[in-house]
């Protein structure tokens, strides 16, 4: 009786679930849980509690929401990493007789929480940061579309990443890989709650991500400075259009193939099951019509920050504009049709393997157009080889060679030889690390002063850029070596000793890549500490193209005094190479969203809901979904949702601004 | 419109667009294209599980197969209820564009009622099927009818509690501005589902008996 009560209070949690009996995750959660305490003590010490949460936390503007965003990313980067710290050393020990450190079903979990947090909570949460803060200053508005949906969009994706992160010291995390393998991720195989941490942490993020990309789409149609046609939007709003317009066709396929795995497990359907009619490999078809396009998701935007980058520093409009347009528009549209080359070894026969291994091929003609556009347009510039060029320059070495071995992989007899190798391993890292994250640390790097009204520190700068592409390098060539030599991945142990160099140098590469990752914080401490002679005062601190340069660093609430109007393609060059003056009277009140709660309150009762869930804590399942109902509807009898930041107010702003312009150019 | 002003250092470059007071920064016009955009975000979540469904449709794992699953004269009588709560939807839009507030809200009561008979059909389908030993546990043709099904009732079922919402907010306030916005987004929404279920009676149910 007393055990049936306790089980229907805390479902199947118990005191077990904790982890008292495994050493290493018990002194992880100690130290996390003192440096997690440090960092609350600190901002109860400091009273930062009302500002974070007035300011920050239920704050609509799209720049903070952006940076909050950037935030996340770089944590979850910190943990994404020293997971592949934990793969590259128990990889480099465990040859031979030697077992390494970690037992196959910890380092199961280590590979799956790895590749799930790296996409989901690191590069996806950066490129949303990214669109978040420049789109729209770059298209000319306020605010996106929907703010209130922006401020939830990035609250839900949190809620997705605590519950990572508690899987860590409650209960486990997926022993299934990143994209949760079926049949093994049915109850049947995995009944403990790993794959129901996975499947509901990535639901209630993918709801995120999915609002956010409709929030960003309708801005980018309906929002843009009068004046903006398609074909005069810079063209990181044009790679952010198409990425998010693919995120959109893509997200709800996602959940969907989840939400079946998720009525697998719960209700017992066969969808995937062995039995009963399942179909194991329609799941295949399904994550992956997802999982191809994802990777154009990310890939996309920073294609359009190299683009943005390129020009800058090379004091040239973009080579090739529109080619550059068409060729993101048709990398979209392709990516739609690639899925099936990720399971060519389903045996769907030769004439279905050649129809998507040559769509595949084909991708790399529009990818290799953007490249010789980035190169036609460096071609006779004046290259200043400021850190963000430095990333662009590495990108263009590193993603070429990863895109060769991608058409590589393409051919559907070779693929059947690399299926699973560490070759494959290596190649979406090469393109990944060498595409996404390179490009990502471009834009950081490019936008920082935007931001923050200040530069990072070059010294440590360079640290993160060569310990990153130097490490990249050193990881990454002898994985190539060794999955060409047919070693699999996904294993905690090698029985061959002779491999063992290749893994101990892959493990060196990795420390180096500490380095650069070292190296990009430290820039941003050191940037804060010399924050006074780093300091940007004139708004545009790389002489600039785009309208982001045009209003101050960091921008006032309202972005622009006067919606500006565009008449050619980079606008804020058009407007220096016209002779502009910044208007300096005649304000009018500028109307802007009103700051709101209940984003962090949904996503909290969406966090309870999924952590309920995956410990079958009905009662409370039950009970924060009607929470969710509740605070949802009493949202939307909140009819008081703007106001007037008043004309007296940005001359206020706008008469500081001036003054520090004032100064800078000593008149 | 916004006027436009001229910048006074160059006259013949117009560089800024100076708002009048209730500019209302694009966020009321983007709502229903959003919208729009979030519909089909829906429908490919439908496309999935109707793609689901054509693939398991099938797979009768030994159990009941449609003709023996389906009453085609239920699901008449309930493709019947829904078709007409969107004519009924329709009429009080007509209603809405007068402003004629209580006529609205009839329109809304009898689309409410029409979509409740929809949903008490469907969950006396499945009451019906589950005791029989047809449910969607049986087999995987059973699980992806239960799924696809199923999902479009929960968004009936969700557009009934909007429809609640909205009638209290058109009591409280009357045919405001957004009360009538978000009108325009529940009609769409309602519509949404009725196109819905044409397919789902399509190849759900007359495709399975014929098969």
């Amino acid at each position: 009786m007393n055990e049936a009560l306790i089980r229907t209070i805390f479902g199947r949690l118990t005191l077990d679930s904790l982890p008292f009996h495994e050493p290493i995750v018990l002194w992880t959660f100690i130290v996390v849980a003192v440096l997690g305490l440090a960092v609350l003590g600190a901002i109860t010490y400091f009273k930062l509690w009302g500002y974070l949460w007035k300011e920050w936390f239920t704050s609509v503007d799209h720049k903070k929401i952006g940076i909050m965003y950037l935030v996340l990313g770089i944590v979850m980067l910190l943990r994404g990493f020293s997971d592949a710290l934990m793969m590259r050393g128990q990889q480099a020990i465990s040859f031979g007789a030697n077992e390494g450190y970690l037992p196959p079903e910890h380092y199961d979990q280590i590979f799956s929480a790895h590749g799930t947090i790296m996409i989901f909570f690191v590069a996806i949460p950066l490129v949303v940061g990214l669109v978040n803060f420049v789109m729209p200053l770059q298209i000319g508005a306020r605010d996106v579309a929907f703010p209130f949906l922006n401020n939830l969009s990035f609250w839900l994706t949190v809620a997705g990443a605590i519950l990572v992160m508690a899987s860590l010291f409650v209960g486990e995390f997926a022993r299934t890989g990143w994209l949760s393998y079926v049949p093994l991720a049915e109850r049947q195989y995995s009944p403990d709650t790993g794959v129901d941490y996975y499947l509901w942490s990535l639901e209630i993020a993918g709801i995120g991500t999915t609002l956010s990309s409709i929030n960003m789409v309708a801005t980018i149609i309906k929002m843009r400075a009068p004046g903006m046609t398609m074909m005069k939007m810079p063209v990181f709003t044009w790679t952010a259009l198409c990425s998010n317009v693919l995120a959109i066709a893509v997200f709800p396929i996602l959940t969907a193939a989840f939400g079946l795995l998720l009525l697998d497990r719960y209700v017992g359907t066969n969808f995937f099951t062995n039995d009963n009619g399942g179909n194991p490999m329609m799941y295949w078809n399904l994550v992956w019509m997802w999982g191809h396009p994802e990777v154009y998701v990310l890939i996309l935007p920073v294609f359009g920050i190299y683009s943005e980058i390129t020009s800058t520093f090379t004091g040239k409009r973009l080579f090739g504009y529109s080619s550059m347009v068409y060729a993101t528009v048709v990398i979209t549209i392709l990516s739609y049709l690639v899925w099936l080359h990720h399971f060519f070894t389903m045996g769907s026969g030769a004439d279905v393997n050649s129809f998507f291994g040559i769509a595949t091929m084909v991708i790399a003609i529009p990818t290799g157009a953007k490249i010789f556009n980035w190169l036609f347009t460096m071609y006779r510039g004046s290259i200043r080889f400021e850190i963000p060029m430095m990333w662009v320059v590495a990108f263009m070495l590193t993603f070429v060679v990863g895109g060769m071995t991608g058409v590589l992989l393409a051919i559907p007899p070779a693929d059947f030889v690399l299926h699973n190798s560490l070759f494959l391993v290596a190649h979406f890292h090469n393109v990944i690390i060498g595409g996404v994250v390179f490009g990502l640390f471009a834009g950081m790097y490019y936008w920082f002063p935007k931001a923050f009204g200040f530069k990072l520190d070059p010294f440590w700068s360079k640290v993160a850029f060569w310990g990153w592409v130097v490490g990249y390098w050193l990881a990454w060539t002898p994985i190539y070596i060794v999955g060409l030599m047919g070693v699999p991945r996904r294993v905690n142990h090698i029985d061959d000793v002779s491999l063992q160099p290749w893994f101990v140098l892959a493990a060196i590469g990795a420390v180096i890549i500490l380095i650069g990752i070292l190296g990009f914080v430290m820039s941003i401490v050191m940037a804060i500490v010399k924050r006074a002679e780093l300091k940007d005062t004139t708004g545009d601190p790389w002489d600039g193209r785009t309208l982001e340069w045009s209003t101050s660093s960091p921008p006032p609430a309202y972005n622009f005094a006067f919606t500006p109007v565009i008449h050619g393609l980079d606008a804020w060059y058009d407007m220096k190479s016209r002779g502009y003056q910044r208007p300096l009277g005649g304000y009018r009140p500028i109307h802007m969203p009103r700051n709101t709660a209940a984003g962090v309150i949904l996503s909290g009762l969406a966090f309870i809901f999924g952590f309920a869930m995956i410990w079958y804590i009905w009662w409370l399942a039950a009970l924060s979904l009607i929470g969710l109902f509740v605070v949802g509807i009493g949202h939307t009898f909140n009819y008081n949702r703007d106001y007037f930041i008043q004309p007296d107010e940005v001359a206020r702003i706008e008469g500081a601004r001036s003054e520090v312009l004032g100064r800078a150019t000593g008149a | 419109m916004a006027t436009t002003e001229l910048s006074p250092a160059d006259a013949d470059v117009t560089w800024h667009l100076a708002e009048q007071e209730h500019h209302d920064h694009g966020g009321n016009g983007a709502t229903m294209i959003g919208f729009w955009i979030y519909l089909m975000s829906d429908a490919l979540i439908f496309a999935a599980l109707f793609a689901t469904f054509g693939v398991l449709s099938m797979a009768y794992a030994g159990g009941p197969g449609p003709r023996q699953v389906f009453e085609l004269p239920l699901v008449a009588v309930n493709t019947g209820l829904l078709l007409v709560s969107s004519l009924t939807y329709g009429l009080g839009m007509l209603a809405m564009e007068r402003d004629q507030t209580s006529r609205v809200q009839i329109w809304l009561v009898v689309t409410a009622l029409f979509g409740l008979g929809f949903i008490g059909i469907e969950l006396y389908e499945f009451s019906h099927l589950i005791a029989e030993g047809s449910g969607p546990q049986r087999s995987a043709f059973l699980s992806a009818f239960f799924a696809l099904v199923g999902t479009h009732g929960a968004h009936v079922t969700f557009g009934l509690i909007w429809i609640a919402v909205m009638l209290v907010q058109v009591g409280m306030r009357g045919l405001i501005l957004e009360n009538k916005r978000r009108l325009m987004c529940l009609s769409m929404f309602w519509h949404f589902l009725d196109i819905i279920w044409i397919g789902v009676f399509t190849f759900v149910y007359l495709f399975g008996v014929i098969r």
